[in-house]
This record gives C-alpha cells, sequence and structure tokens, in this order.
C-alpha cells in the first residue's frame, strides 16, 4: 500500500501546482477565449480541442513526474 | 467565478471536486461520467446546451488521460478499437441528426429525458443482476494478485457472448489480445453504431452502454472492455465537442477546470482496477446510473430542460 502514500504525497504537490497554475494561466486565459467565441467560432473549437488536449497532457507529465520522484525516493 | 462564454457562474471548487469524482469512475470503470457530470453541471446552473457541449469537451481531457493509463496496462485491445472507431463515428452523426429532427418537432427535452432515464435504469438492473449472478458462481480462492485473467474475470450471461461469435456474417476475423478467435466484423460495427448513436443522442461518450456492450454482447474481458471503451470515448467526445464547439455550445473554461480535477481522479481509478475482479468491478458500478436518472428526473420535475 505504499503506492497509495506515495499518491497522497502527490495530490498535495499537484494541489498546490494546480493553484498556481489557477491564477496564473486559467485567470488570463477567460478573457482571450471568450474574444475568439465571438470572432471566430470555427478557431475556437480548434484551439478549444487543441488546449484540452494540451492541458491533459502537461498535467498528466506533471503527475506522473511527481508519483515516479516520490516512490524513487521512499525506495 | 463567472464565465463569460455561458454566462454561467459556478465555484471552482464545486467543478474540481465533479471532475475529480468522474475521473475515478473514468479510471476505474472505463466509463466517460457523463451520466454524473451533466445533470450535476445541469443541477450547477449551466444551460443545458452548453452542458452537453461542455462536458464532452472535458471528456475528451479526462478519458486521454485514462486511455494512456490503460494503454500502458495493456488493457487495450487496438485492433477492436481502431474497427470500432468507424461504427462509433457513424453512430455519433446519426445521434446528433435525431436530436435536430426532435429540436425541429419541439420534442427533444422530454423525448431525450425519458430515454436517457430508462436507458441508465435498465443498464443498472441488468448490471446488478449479471454481477450478482457471477459472485455467486464458485470462482478461484487464490488472492486477486494470483489469479489468471479468466479466473478474475468470470461472467454470467456468458452464452450471449457464445451467440455473438457463432454468428456467421462474413468476414469475420480475430481478436488475440481479446482471446478472442473468431467474431464477425458485423457484431462489432453494430455494438459501435449503437454505441455510437447513444453518445449522439443522449450526450457524453457512452461508456454506459459500450462498456457492457463489449462485455456481455462481444464477450470482451471486463479489463480491456474498460480500456478499448475508454479508447472509443476519446474519438466520440472529440468529434462530438469540435462539433458542438462550432455550434457555440462549448464553455472551454468550464471543462478546463474540470480537467484540473479529473487529471488526479483518473490515476486513483485505474490504480483501482488492480484490486478488483470483473464481477465486483461492475456491481460497483452498478448503481450509479440511477444517480444520474435521479438528477434528471429532479430537473425534469422541476422544470429545468434536459436538452
Amino acid at each position: 500500500m505504499s503506492n497509495w502514500k506515495a499518491f497522497l504525497i502527490e495530490l498535495v504537490l499537484y494541489t498546490i501546482l494546480l493553484l498556481v497554475y489557477f491564477v496564473i494561466v486559467l485567470h488570463y486565459l477567460g478573457g482571450w477565449f471568450k474574444e475568439l467565441y465571438d470572432h471566430d467560432r470555427t478557431l475556437f473549437a480548434v484551439v478549444a480541442l487543441l488546449v484540452m488536449i494540451g492541458q491533459t497532457i502537461g498535467l498528466q507529465t506533471v503527475s506522473s513526474l511527481l508519483f515516479r520522484l516520490i516512490s524513487r525516493k521512499k525506495t | 467565478m463567472h464565465f463569460p462564454i455561458s454566462g454561467a457562474t459556478i465555484d471552482p471548487l464545486y467543478l474540481i471536486g465533479l471532475g475529480f469524482i468522474v475521473g475515478i469512475l473514468g479510471g476505474f470503470f472505463g466509463v466517460g461520467g457523463s451520466f454524473l457530470a451533466g445533470p450535476v453541471l445541469f443541477v450547477l446552473g449551466l444551460p443545458m446546451n452548453f452542458v452537453v457541449g461542455t462536458d464532452l469537451l472535458h471528456i475528451v481531457g479526462k478519458s486521454m488521460v485514462a486511455a494512456r493509463k490503460h494503454i500502458a496496462m495493456g488493457n487495450v485491445d487496438l485492433r477492436l478499437a481502431a474497427i470500432m472507431v468507424i461504427g462509433t463515428i457513424s453512430g455519433s452523426e446519426a445521434g446528433v441528426q435525431a436530436i435536430e429532427a426532435l429540436k425541429r418537432a419541439a420534442k427533444v427535452d422530454l423525448v431525450v429525458g425519458v430515454a436517457t432515464i430508462v436507458v441508465l435504469v435498465a443498464i443498472s438492473l441488468f448490471i446488478f443482476i449479471e454481477s450478482w449472478q457471477a459472485l455467486k458462481l464458485r470462482g478461484s480462492r487464490k488472492p486477486i494478485a494470483d489469479q489468471t485473467s479468466q479466473e478474475k474475470d468470470k461472467r454470467a450471461f456468458k452464452f450471449i457472448a457464445r451467440w455473438t461469435h457463432s454468428l456467421a456474417w462474413p468476414p469475420k476475423l480475430s481478436l488475440p489480445h481479446s482471446g478472442i478467435k473468431s467474431i464477425s466484423l458485423w457484431a462489432i460495427l453494430l455494438v459501435s453504431f449503437v454505441s455510437g448513436i447513444f453518445s449522439g443522442f443522449l450526450g457524453g461518450g457512452a461508456g454506459y452502454i459500450r462498456m457492457p456492450s463489449l462485455v456481455y454482447l462481444l464477450g470482451i474481458p471486463t479489463h480491456i472492455a474498460i480500456g478499448t471503451d475508454l479508447f472509443e470515448i476519446v474519438v466520440s467526445a472529440g468529434y462530438g465537442s469540435f462539433r458542438h464547439a462550432m455550434n457555440g455550445n462549448v464553455d472551454v473554461m468550464i471543462a478546463l477546470i474540470m480537467q484540473t480535477g479529473a487529471a488526479v481522479g483518473a490515476q486513483i481509478g485505474a490504480l483501482l482496477t488492480q484490486y478488483f475482479n470483473g464481477p465486483r468491478i461492475r456491481m460497483a458500478f452498478a448503481p450509479l446510473p440511477l444517480i444520474g436518472a435521479g438528477l434528471i428526473i429532479y430537473g425534469l420535475k422541476t422544470g429545468h430542460h434536459i436538452h
């Protein structure tokens, strides 16, 4: 069950990183997305999908890295 | 927090929490979680057209995380998934067209709402009865970690999959990764097409119908059905969200915030599948569609729009 302990540590670190990301990136993206939504719907659709995929891969990489780092330190 | 695209004001913590819960469901059960996320977003105050589109976009990211996890664990039958993409996309388009026809007839709220409730209750009952039967079967007494995949995945109603495998509709092909020697291509296309219709017509990734269909109709082992289903959800939700975004039905900020919670939830869900066998996973899934059905009944009774 050491996997779960590592996971909990990861969860705390991930939450801190998430808050930073939330304040810095998402806060400023809101207005830009609204502009795009109002003026070019096709580009908005493409960008929305790409940003979602990019964020997914980014968060996945960060959380996997954290998980690996924590697991390595424990062993 | 105010979301200017949809005009809704929602606490982002609710969105992260919702994403986290449906992330766990996605990783553990192989479903997109739309049966829960859609009704909850609706109850939180998002207009229904944005609920459908935004939930689909959020599903793309969340399912991608879970699908990648399952690919790494060898839980995706890539051959089966590639064939299913054809049926999934064409079925999804058929479902979207059916919605447009209902919109013109001004019957979309009632028809989609009632159809969703019927489907969710039926699925819940079927999975509960089947997994209950499967758990009663005398199985291996070895610890789960030491069991073979067949020992882990005992299931009732095997005769349905045997009947599907015996269908003599050419061309027939093998799915070695799923342990199937011979199955009709048409059976796979039919299952994926029907699931696609559900995705386009009722919204979400339709994992609630695809995952049980893969297990019971095609005889795919539960763990591979979960992974392959997630792969298909990425395809159907990607196609659907792109179309909805073009029609102005996506609040991308809400989807992005939900996805931050889902990224962690999906990892927990995928980790959990290693500690439970097939029937126990299916038994745990059984009551979940009823929650979505309950929320839709609440929405209908209080006069909220369903689609």
